[in-house]
């Protein structure tokens, strides 16, 4: 079994000052990089011999408008099904270059969970072969997503928080 | 014409004739949106030569209802109703899985009966979701009596939902923090008979396909998928059991004390459709050991955490008890904050692994809830996996790999 300080420390031994952020929220080893280094980062614990950190889980977004110059976190989730051990990897972007390179080489399963995170966040994967809309239509001209998109009607008045007291 | 064949065909000719020029034009055939076959709403196109699939590709989000933003208006327990709609075919599932989910986030302990009661629910989920898998693949392979002999069961199993919980389909039953309701002794009447009549209707069910000679020359090596690049696709659950790996999260990372019950993994070894088909069934005895082992043992206690800020109460209560008619209208209104944190939670659920990421920045809602639903994760490899196969074939794999569109789409 690895614990999540040795996992850390393996990190940081190979990467150094470019993998930052680390933190356990609920046991779950989660820490942050860089753009450059998020694939060499995922490339390295799956070809590890002994963290085979190779199941690629899941892949999203997160939009915080109000923290500039690292507006969209895209979010990875790995796992280590020899070692049963997860890990959770955080790229955040600016708004105005929201470019990423793709995973697909790495893991086949990235390709549709990019996707989604396209259509979603409109992050740009950069290599991807088929970066389109999943599950919105086509035309569609922005990303739903995104906090600047109300889930509700913001002209209508009976909603307003602030009428209930919160 | 494959190329080999024109060579052959061309060697034959007398050599004044010269060589044959024709080949076939490839033939787009759009499986879906609505074909009863795709048990859903999505889409196939693809490229036929003559019998032969060359490629195929998804057209998905017919059913996209947006469930993650609508997430991020709702306070915690409203979202229960949304994850009844993923996989529906299981829903159960989908409740625990997002209880237990905040419940992480709140640091609420759930007493072991409400546990247990969990444990049978979702283990009859996944009896509900696998007999629906495999009868409905008999059907689409022509066999449409052994669906008919399972699907009894299936009501019988949505009648103990019905006792539980009042629902069937959508069920809601759990609550954060514990359950709704505790079981009702015709509950537990009714699960111990589905527990002496159901090996009994499996059985019979296995009779009819697994050495069936017309099943298996329709399912054996058709569609197979190696270890390997069932993990690349990312596959979990049944599918990748199937392929050969024991990955299982229930063994893996025990929620709900699934740690105190003995069950075995069934591995297939080809990840055919076959395969897929023997793994459900084996799962399915393996179900009914977790319910038998979880119903001897029913703790005495609480069905309900201690937790009033949390835990919606009773309405009997809310009738009778100030503090519970407080806490009720609390919840309701959404006035409960949440703490500040982020959660990534996974159950297994009737596909795979079913994970919930939630992102709480101390309001009433969440900040960001994502769904990892392992069926649009696995179902890109379906072209994959029914290349140079024919179209019957194609239907049959789709059957077993058991796509759920509500799930895929969410």
């Amino acid at each position: 079994m690895l614990t999540n300080e040795e996992v850390a420390q393996i990190i940081i031994n190979q990467f150094g000052e470019s993998v930052t952020d680390f933190d356990d929220p609920y046991n779950l080893l989660t820490c942050s990089t860089s753009r450059d280094q998020i694939i060499p980062l995922v490339k390295y614990l799956k070809e590890h011999p002994t963290l085979k950190i190779g199941f690629l889980t899941d892949i999203t977004a997160i939009h915080y408008p109000d923290s500039v110059g690292k507006e969209f976190c895209v979010v990875y989730h790995l796992h280590s099904l020899q070692n049963n051990f997860r890990i959770r990897i955080k790229v955040y972007l600016a708004t105005d270059d929201i470019h990423i390179p793709t995973m697909i080489p790495l893991y086949a399963s990235a390709n549709w969970m990019e996707r989604e995170t396209f259509d979603l966040f409109g992050i740009l994967f950069d290599g991807h072969p088929d970066l389109r809309r999943i599950l919105n239509m086509e035309e569609m001209d922005y990303h739903p997503m995104r906090k600047e998109y109300p889930l509700e009607d913001a002209t209508r008045e009976d909603k307003i928080d602030a009428l209930f007291g919160r | 014409m494959v190329s080999e064949e024109l060579d052959i065909a061309n060697k034959n000719l007398p050599a004044e004739q010269g060589p044959v020029q024709y080949v076939n034009e490839l033939t787009t055939l759009n499986l879906g949106p609505t074909h009863p076959a795709t048990h859903g709403i999505f889409q196939n196109i693809l490229q036929m030569d003559g019998e032969k699939i060359v490629s195929g590709e998804q057209t998905i989000g017919y059913i996209h209802r947006a469930f993650e933003k609508i997430a991020e208006r709702r306070p915690f327990y409203q979202i229960t109703t949304l994850t009844d709609r993923m996989n529906y075919c299981s829903s159960p599932i989908n409740n625990m899985g997002w209880h237990m989910t905040v419940e992480k986030l709140l640091g609420v302990e759930v007493p072991k009966r409400a546990q247990y009661i969990r444990v049978i629910m979702m283990e009859l989920a996944r009896l509900a979701d696998h007999l629906i898998c495999n009868g409905i693949l008999g059907v689409d392979t022509g066999a449409f009596t052994g669906f008919l002999y399972i699907y009894q069961e299936r009501e019988n199993i949505y009648e103990i939902y019905e006792e539980v919980c009042g629902a069937r389909l959508t069920t809601n039953m759990g609550r954060i923090g514990g359950m709704e309701r505790d079981l009702s002794p015709t509950a537990i009447r009714k699960i111990k008979e589905l527990l002496v009549r159901f090996p009994k209707v499996l059985a019979e069910f296995e009779n009819l396909f697994n050495r069936n000679r017309i099943f298996m020359d329709r399912v054996v090596n058709v569609g197979a998928i190696s270890a390997e690049r069932a993990l690349s696709y990312g596959f979990t659950g049944p599918n990748l059991r199937a392929a050969g790996v024991d990955y299982d999260v229930r063994v893996m990372n025990p929620y709900s004390s699934y740690e105190d019950f003995e069950f075995d993994i069934p591995v297939g070894q080809s990840g055919d459709t076959y395969d897929r088909f023997m793994v459900r069934n084996e799962e399915m005895k393996q179900s009914l050991r977790i319910i038998q082992q979880a119903i001897d043992n029913l703790p005495e206690g609480s069905y309900f955490a201690d937790a009033p800020q949390y835990y919606l109460p009773p309405k009997q209560e809310v009738y009778k008890n100030m503090e519970a008619l407080i806490y009720h209208f609390k919840i309701v209104m959404g006035e409960i904050d949440a703490p500040v944190g982020e959660v990534y939670h996974a159950v297994e659920g009737g596909n795979g692994e079913l994970g919930f990421y939630l992102i709480s920045d101390g309001g009433r809602a969440p900040y960001r809830l994502h769904f990892r639903r392992p069926c649009f994760i696995y179902y890109q490899a379906y072209p994959e996996m029914c290349k140079g196969l024919t179209l019957s074939d194609a239907i049959v794999i789709m059957s077993s790999m058991n796509v759920i569109a509500g799930e895929l789409d969410a």
